[in-house]
C-alpha cells in the first residue's frame, strides 16, 4: 500500500504523464467508510448506506444530478398522463453488466420484486404497473401523486433473466430459510461492477466498460473498506493507504487540514436533528417535579427554543461543521425557504419571562432520550441541550443509549418517551415525506404519523398534508408546503437543532463529489497523480 | 478415570448450556432490530407483520427452545443484518481471529519468556527493574490505547505497517490465511503486539515469582551445593518446575485472547469475530451475538476441559486420589 506512493518515475515514463491529459489517465482509488453496505440485494432494505455503494452498480430510471436536480437515468422521458399515471420511456440499448438487454420487463419485474422487499415502502403509491411496448412503461398511482419520480430515486433495476436463473427472484428476508443470491451478487446497468467482495471488510468496484453513460471521473477501480474505528479511519487517511475517508470526527478535523496533502470536504447532510416533547400524554412519563405534562403549553415550548444556543452548538461541539436550521427538515428539502428555515435566535430572557407567564419558572424535571451512535457527536449535543434546559429550570437528565436501544423505546407502539432528540433525513427531498409521516395525527390504521413520536395533532396540519400528496399544480403544492410548515414552525412541537455535514478527509489532487443524501457517486471522482 | 472424565464433560456441557441461555436473553433484551430492519417509513402493520415472522411475539421460553433446537441441527439462524446464515459468517471470521491470536501467542513466547527468566534469574541487575517499570505500562494500558499508540507511530509517523485490515489474503479451502503474503505478514504485526501487551507482562511477572520461589527451595540449594554450574542449575533444574504452570496458565489465557481481540480487532479493523461481534451489536443482530457468545463460551469451556483432562496425565498424584 505505500508502494504506491513511494513510486518513483522514471524519465520517460513522467514524460508520457506529462503529455497525456490528467483527467483521462484512469486511475485506482480506495476510501475507507464506518459501515458496510450490508447487503447487495438492493430491495432488500431501505438503507442509505446500501444505497451509497449500490448506486455505482444499479441503476434507477430516473436520479439526481450533482446539483440534486431529476436526471434521466434509465428513463429517457417521463410525463404525467392523467391525475394517476405516470408514462417512463426506457433508454435503449442500454444492457446489463452480464450483457442481457435492458427491456420494460426488468422494470416490471423490479417492481415486483421491489413490492416484497424492505424498499416498498419508495412505492407505496404505485398500485400497479403495466408494459406499454418493449421500452415504455405505465404506472398507475392510488391517488395523484405528483412527486412519483422523486420518491423512486432508490429503486433500482434488476435483471430479471439473472434473478430467475440463480433463484434471487425474491428479495432477502430476516426469517427466510435460505439466503438469497442477490445478497453476494450484483448484476446491474451502472458504470461499475463488483470484482471482489468480503462483507464487512471491503468491496472492490470495476469500471464498467460496456455502460451505456459517460464517465465524468476517471477512476477505473475503487476500493471501498470498511473501518469502523474512526482514529484508525483518520490514521489511514494520514499515512496515506486511502485516498478519502467517510465520516471524519469533527474534532479530527483540523488535524486532517493541518496534515500535508490532505483536506476535509463537507457538504450539508439531507439528516436535520430535532428536539420532540410528547404533547400527548396527560403527564411526564420520564420526569416529574409537576403537575400534568408542561409540553402541553406553547409557551414552555416556544421557551425551550430560545432556551438553546444553536449557534453555540454548532461552534463548540460540532466545531463549525453543521447548519443551525429553523425548521426540521433540510433547507435543500422542497418546501424549506430561507425564512422558514432561518435559525432561532435564543433569547434567554425572553425564554425566562415565558416559563413565568406559563408558571414554570421553577421548572421540572425531565429525561432527554438521545442516542449515542446514531450520528456526529449525538452525545454532546444532548448534554449540551441538557445544560442549555437548564438556564430555565427544565432540570434534564440526558439518556444517551445505542440506536437499537433507543429505538426500541421510543418507536411506536410504546412512544415510551417525554423528550427526545430525532433526525430525519427525507429521501424524497420533499417535506411532504416528513408531514406525512411524522407530523399528521397518529393514525395506526392508515399508517400516517406512526413516527410521530411526540404525539402532536393538528387537524390544520393533517387537512393540508392531505391536500399537498394530492395536489398536482407545483406551484399551489409548494404554497401549501410553505403553509404546512409554518404552522408547525409556529407550534414549536418540533425544536429544530441543526442539519448535519457529510465530512470527507480527503487527499490533495483527488475532486470527489458529496451528495446531501449519503452517496458515493464514482463516476464523478477525478484522481489525478 | 473414566467416571472422572464423563463426569467432567456432562459439567461442560451443562454449563455451556447455561451459558447459551444466559446469552439468549442478554440479548432478547439488547434492543430492538426492527428499527434496523425496518425503514422509518414503516407502517404499523408492516412492523406487526416482521414481529410475527421473526417470531418476537413468542413467549421468551418457546423462542429459546426453537433456537436450541436450531443449533442441535446445526442451523445458527440467520443474520437480521446481513440476512446469511450466521454459522457461514462465523466461519468466514474465524481464520483471521484464530491466525491473531497465534501471532500474539508467538509475540507473547518470545518476547515475554526471555524477559521472564531474565528477570527471575536476575532480580536485582538495571535492565530487570527497567523491564519490570516498562510492564506495568502493559498490565495498566487498555488494549485500544495500545492500539492507537502504535499506529500513530509506526503506521502515521514511520509508515512501517498499515494502520488496518489483514493485507492480501490467500484462500486455503475455505480457510483463508494472511499468513502466506507480505503484506499479511506486515499487517498481523501490529494488533499481534497490541494483544500481546498483557499476555506478555503476564508471562513476565508469572515466571520471575515461579523462579524466585524455585531459586529459595532445597534442590536448587543441593544442585548449587554439588558444584553445578549456575547455567546448569537455572536452565535443567529450576526452569523445569517454573515453566509448567506458566505454560498451563497461557494454555488458558488463549480463551482470553480470543474474547479480548473484540478491542483489538474493533481499533484495527481486523476482519475476525470481534470485529463481527462489534457491528452486530451496533445494529442489534441478534442471532449473531448470540451464537458469538455461545463459540467463546466453548471455546473457554473446551481448553478448561481439556487442561482438567489432562491434569492426571500430568500428575501421578491425581490419578491416584481418584481410583
Amino acid at each position: 500500500m505505500h508502494l504506491e506512493r513511494s513510486t518513483y518515475l522514471t524519465a520517460p515514463a513522467l514524460a508520457v504523464l506529462l503529455a497525456a491529459t490528467p483527467a483521462a489517465q484512469a486511475a485506482e482509488f480506495s476510501f475507507a467508510g464506518p459501515l458496510d453496505a450490508y447487503t447487495l440485494d438492493p430491495h432488500a432494505v431501505s438503507n442509505t448506506l446500501v444505497f451509497a455503494v449500490l448506486r455505482n452498480v444499479y441503476e434507477p430510471l430516473v436520479t439526481r444530478g450533482k446539483d440534486l436536480s431529476m436526471q434521466p437515468a434509465l428513463a429517457t422521458e417521463w410525463i404525467q398522463v392523467d391525475d394517476t399515471t405516470w408514462q417512463f420511456k426506457l433508454r435503449e440499448g442500454v444492457t446489463f453488466s452480464n450483457g442481457n438487454d435492458f427491456s420494460a420487463d426488468d422494470v416490471v419485474f423490479s417492481f415486483e420484486r421491489a413490492k416484497k422487499g424492505g424498499i416498498k415502502s419508495h412505492l407505496s403509491e404505485v398500485a400497479s404497473i403495466e408494459k406499454v411496448d418493449d421500452h415504455t412503461v405505465r404506472m398507475k398511482t392510488s391517488s395523484a401523486d405528483p412527486i412519483l419520480p422523486n420518491q423512486i430515486v432508490n429503486w433500482f433495476m434488476m435483471d430479471s433473466d439473472w434473478a430467475r436463473e440463480n433463484g434471487a427472484e425474491e428479495p432477502g428476508q430476516a426469517d427466510n430459510s435460505t439466503e438469497s443470491f442477490a445478497n453476494r451478487n450484483a448484476v446491474g446497468t451502472g458504470a461499475y461492477v463488483i470484482s471482489d467482495r468480503d462483507p464487512g471488510v471491503k468491496t472492490v468496484l470495476t469500471a464498467n466498460k460496456a455502460w451505456w453513460g459517460k464517465m465524468d471521473g476517471n477512476v477505473d477501480k475503487a476500493t471501498f473498506y470498511v473501518i469502523a474505528n474512526p482514529s484508525t479511519r483518520v490514521s489511514a487517511l494520514i499515512s496515506g493507504e486511502v485516498d478519502m475517508i467517510d465520516g471524519v470526527p469533527p474534532q479530527d478535523a483540523a488535524r486532517i487540514e493541518s496534515a500535508d496533502g490532505l483536506h476535509v470536504e463537507a457538504t450539508p447532510d439531507l439528516r436535520t436533528v430535532y428536539l420532540q416533547p410528547d404533547v400527548a400524554r396527560d403527564t411526564l412519563v420520564h420526569g416529574g417535579g409537576v403537575e400534568g405534562n408542561p409540553f402541553k403549553d406553547p409557551k414552555v415550548r416556544e421557551a425551550m427554543k430560545l432556551a438553546i444556543d444553536t449557534g453555540a452548538i454548532q461552534k463548540r461541539i460540532m466545531r463549525g461543521y453543521s447548519t443551525p436550521v429553523g425548521l426540521p427538515i433540510a433547507n435543500e428539502a422542497e418546501g424549506s425557504t430561507p425564512e422558514l428555515n432561518a435559525p432561532n435566535q435564543p433569547d434567554l430572557e425572553r425564554a425566562k419571562q415565558l416559563m413565568e407567564e406559563a408558571g414554570h419558572e421553577d421548572g421540572f424535571d425531565v429525561t432527554l432520550d438521545c442516542t449515542n451512535d446514531r450520528f456526529m457527536n449525538d452525545e454532546a449535543t444532548c448534554l449540551a441541550i441538557g445544560s442549555f434546559l437548564a438556564q430555565i429550570n427544565i432540570r434534564v437528565t440526558p439518556r444517551a443509549q445505542a440506536t437499537a436501544r433507543w429505538a426500541q423505546q421510543i418507536n411506536p407502539p410504546g412512544y415510551d418517551t417525554s423528550l427526545t432528540m430525532l433526525s430525519y433525513s427525507p429521501y424524497t427531498y420533499d417535506a411532504h415525506q416528513f408531514l406525512s409521516g411524522l407530523a399528521t395525527t397518529r393514525d395506526a390504521s392508515s399508517g400516517r404519523g406512526v413516527f410521530n413520536i411526540g404525539g402532536y395533532s393538528n387537524p390544520e396540519v393533517d387537512q393540508l398534508t392531505a391536500e399537498i400528496g394530492s395536489e398536482t399544480d407545483a406551484q399551489k403544492r409548494t404554497e401549501l408546503l410553505h403553509q404546512a410548515l409554518g404552522i408547525l414552525k409556529e407550534s414549536n412541537a418540533y425544536i429544530p437543532i441543526h442539519q448535519l455535514q457529510i465530512l470527507w478527509g480527503v487527499r490533495d489532487g483527488v475532486d470527489v463529489v458529496q451528495l446531501a443524501d449519503l452517496a458515493y457517486p464514482l463516476a464523478w471522482f477525478k484522481v489525478s497523480e | 478415570m473414566i467416571s472422572y472424565t464423563v463426569g467432567r464433560i456432562l459439567q461442560t456441557l451443562l454449563v455451556l448450556l447455561v451459558i447459551s441461555f444466559i446469552a439468549f436473553l442478554l440479548v432478547a433484551t439488547l434492543g430492538d432490530p426492527l428499527g434496523l430492519l425496518l425503514p422509518p417509513e414503516a407502517s404499523l402493520a408492516d412492523r406487526q407483520e416482521l414481529i410475527a415472522r421473526l417470531g418476537l411475539d413468542q413467549p421468551l421460553l418457546a423462542r429459546f427452545l426453537h433456537f436450541l433446537g436450531g443449533m442441535m441441527q446445526g442451523d445458527f439462524g440467520l443474520s437480521y443484518r446481513t440476512q446469511e446464515g450466521v454459522g457461514a459468517m462465523i466461519a468466514a471470521r474465524l481464520p483471521a481471529t484464530i491466525e491473531l491470536a497465534f501471532a500474539s501467542l508467538l509475540v507473547t513466547l518470545f518476547v515475554g519468556v526471555p524477559l521472564g527468566i531474565l528477570c527471575g534469574v536476575r532480580p536485582n541487575a538495571a535492565i530487570s527493574r527497567v523491564v519490570m517499570l516498562v510492564s506495568i505500562a502493559g498490565i495498566t494500558l487498555p488494549n485500544f490505547v495500545v492500539g492507537v499508540l502504535l499506529i500513530a507511530i509506526f503506521s502515521v509517523q514511520l509508515g512501517w505497517f498499515p494502520s488496518f485490515g489483514r493485507g492480501q489474503t490467500v484462500d486455503l479451502g475455505g480457510w483463508t490465511t494472511g499468513l502466506l503474503t507480505l503484506s499479511g505478514w506486515q499487517a498481523v504485526i501490529l494488533p499481534a503486539i497490541t494483544l500481546a501487551a498483557f499476555q506478555v507482562t503476564f508471562v513476565i511477572r508469572m515466571l520471575r515469582t515461579q523462579l524466585l520461589e524455585v531459586g529459595q527451595s532445597e534442590h536448587i540449594r543441593f544442585a548449587r551445593a554439588r558444584g553445578l554450574s549456575e547455567r546448569r542449575v537455572w536452565f535443567s533444574y529450576a526452569m523445569r518446575n517454573a515453566l509448567l504452570p506458566t505454560i498451563t496458565m497461557l494454555a488458558l489465557q488463549l480463551g482470553n485472547v480470543i474474547a479480548f481481540s473484540v478491542v483489538t480487532e474493533g481499533v484495527f479493523a481486523w476482519p475476525g469475530l470481534g470485529s463481527l461481534f462489534l457491528q452486530s451489536v451496533q445494529s442489534a443482530d441478534i442471532p449473531v451475538i448470540a451464537i458469538y457468545l455461545i463459540f467463546v463460551g466453548a471455546v473457554f469451556m473446551i481448553i478448561n476441559l481439556i487442561v482438567e483432562l489432562s491434569y492426571p496425565l500430568l500428575d501421578p498424584r491425581l490419578r491416584r486420589g481418584r481410583a
